[in-house]
């Protein structure tokens, strides 16, 4: 029995440079997130039978599309996949409904016409049929352009950087939409973004590309506090990344104890690194933990640091701190507040703060050698 | 007015056109969308008509089509007439003559359809004809009126090439634009003034038909 759902593995030296490997089973929305010319959009090109890629394969539940070694290679139109383009690429001279007639060319005429019309109500477009896509709303443009991708009934889902090109206040409601959408569906979906706020919202896993590789696949929450590498962790947005020498491992007590500027601190157990090494560790804002200066709390008893404000920056109702520990010339430490808890901790530029880094957030992972005149400690 | 040559023009440029369509579709598409090494003197010889003097092409023409040439001779034994100073090897001309006006315009139009236009026709399932046919001939349409138009004018109006090719025949190879120069010579102002006018008109009009096409495309796409 195949495995269900999509496989990918593309590799090629140029002249656009890949080495990806990624799967996404039938129901799951993978986001491909990294930055611009990471390769994201080359992969789904490539899925989708519109880029030829020197080496690798595609299987779709058992059917391969694409494998190099055996030169099989489907054409696109052979292919049954729902592709929306990142500016839609709607038809521009035939109405909303002739465009998603289009891709039902393989039923009559009149069935055509009746399926069309229900997809369109699907992503409720109905009343909006005989409109030209310039006729049409950047929403709507892109509602048609959903439709049509799933009319054909595609086997897989591929979705490039769908809500770019449209407002905030639409792009809310669109994912709102493709939130309640998706449930619905029952093939892969795969969702190219540079928006990791969005891959975070909409992906049930998280593809992280750079320069065309795949870094590492996992869940939000998993990229969030389990990056694989220094890359990855700051792909993601981590912004907290330091240098640090592991201590020892302490099993019955599931601790890891790194030295960190002079701080002795505690992880959460990661036996991988040896006592002694020197790695690079990270921590998620979720796991920094202000101290109250008017009332101290238990949870101050774990790692904690104090430093100065260097600078406290109002970004609508929160705060944005840089921290510097043990001295101004080392890499900050940065945190971020809701506004009414830095004013009621009277926190600004200057004052000094205790922060606690909780032991479950402290993540190490090898040292980052390239950085290391970079970010010195 | 000389009926037989304005006759004889219309039927050049009329073939001129229903030949030139299929190839200026077939090659300017395949300009617009493919890239290959040697495009762009591909693109040049294409576009030399544009500048090369008519005469000159005429020359080669006669040359490469007349009695003595491999062409002009298998061409004699097959029909049992000379491919020169007939309506076929005017034809044959004119259809070269006119590449750039027919191929130009056109691959231009499929230019300007994004290429995800044509990704998303596949994507959908479309094939290739298809999506010839539904999407990219709709989309570069008035690059299309524009490559008749320009053709059919041009023919009409040329000189020099079916001078070389064709002669002076009346009724057989002397289109109007020969006629008029015909009546000059004789001093008859009158006759070569008609017909100027007549040439004129046709011409302004088939040209402003295209443009005032391509304008109503074009508000009609930034609509």
């Amino acid at each position: 029995m195949a495995e269900p759902g999509i496989h990918v593995r593309l590799r090629q030296q140029g002249p656009i440079p890949l080495d990806a490997t990624l799967s996404c089973a039938p129901g799951e929305v993978l986001a491909l997130v990294g930055p611009s010319g990471s390769g994201k959009t080359s992969i789904l090109r490539a899925i989708a039978g519109l880029l030829q890629v020197q080496q690798g394969s595609i299987r779709i539940n058992g059917d391969a599309w694409f494998d190099a070694g055996q030169s099989i290679n489907w054409p696109a139109r052979r292919r049954r996949v729902g592709y929306v383009f990142q500016n839609y690429a709607l038809f521009p001279h035939l109405s909303a409904l002739h465009n998603v007639m289009e891709a039902l060319l393989e039923y009559p005429p009149a069935e055509r016409e009746r399926r069309a019309r229900e997809t369109l109500s699907r992503v409720r477009l109905a009343g909006l049929e005989e409109r030209l896509p310039r006729n049409l709303s950047g929403g709507q443009q892109q509602r048609v352009a959903v439709a049509r991708a799933l009319a054909r009934e595609p086997r897989v889902l591929l979705l490039d950087e769908p809500f770019s090109a449209v407002d905030r206040a639409t792009r809310q409601r669109l994912y709102r939409e493709l939130a309640e959408l998706r449930r619905e569906l029952a093939m892969p979906v795969i969702l190219v973004t540079h928006d990791l706020d969005e891959a975070l919202m909409l992906a049930d896993r998280l593809c992280v590309l750079h320069q065309g590789r795949t870094l590492q696949t996992g869940t939000p929450h998993d990229l969030m506090t389990r990056p694989d590498s220094v890359e990855v962790a700051q792909l993601v947005g981590l912004r907290n990344v330091f240098r640090a020498g592991v201590i020892a491992h302490d099993e019955s007590r599931n601790v890891t104890t790194i030295e960190w500027r002079g701080h002795r601190l505690e992880a959460r157990l990661q036996p991988a690194f040896a006592a002694g090494q020197q790695v690079t560790w990270a921590i998620p804002q979720g796991h920094l933990i202000l101290h109250r200066r008017d009332r101290p709390s238990l949870g101050e008893r774990e790692n904690p640091v104090s430093g100065t404000v260097t600078e406290c920056i109002s970004l609508g109702e929160n705060v944005a701190l840089t921290v510097a520990v043990n001295g101004p010339e080392r890499p900050p430490l940065f945190l971020n507040l809701p506004a009414h808890t830095a004013r009621r901790n009277g926190i600004a530029a200057g004052v000094t703060i205790g922060i606690s880094l909780l032991a479950e957030g402290i993540h190490l992972m090898p040292a980052d050698e390239s950085r290391t005149p970079a970010r010195p400690g | 007015m000389d009926w037989s040559a304005l006759k004889l023009s219309f039927e050049l440029a009329a073939w001129t056109v229903l030949i030139l369509l299929p190839v200026g579709i077939g090659v300017g598409r395949l300009l617009a969308v493919k890239q290959f090494r040697g495009k762009a003197w591909v693109e040049a010889l294409l576009a030399l008509p544009l500048v090369l003097p008519p005469t000159v092409l005429g020359f080669y023409l006669l040359v490469a089509m007349g009695g003595d040439s491999t062409v002009g001779r298998i061409y004699e034994s097959l029909v049992g007439r000379t491919l020169v100073f007939n309506f076929e090897g005017l034809l044959v001309a004119s259809v070269i003559f006119n590449l750039p006006f027919a191929i130009q315009p056109i691959q231009r139009g499929f230019e300007a359809i994004a290429p995800e236009v044509r990704d998303a026709a596949a994507c959908c399932g479309l094939s290739a004809w298809r999506t010839l046919w539904r999407i990219e001939l709709p989309l570069a349409w008035s690059g299309l009126l524009s490559a008749v138009v320009l053709t059919f004018a041009h023919t009409l109006g040329e000189f020099g090439v079916v001078l070389m090719v064709g002669g002076n025949i009346p009724g057989e190879t002397q289109t109007i634009a020969i006629a008029i120069y015909d009546r000059v010579q004789a001093f008859d102002h009158a006759g070569a003034g008609i017909m100027s006018a007549a040439l004129l008109l046709i011409s302004l009009i088939a040209i402003g038909a295209a443009y005032f096409a391509s304008s109503r495309a074009q508000a009609r796409r930034h609509g």
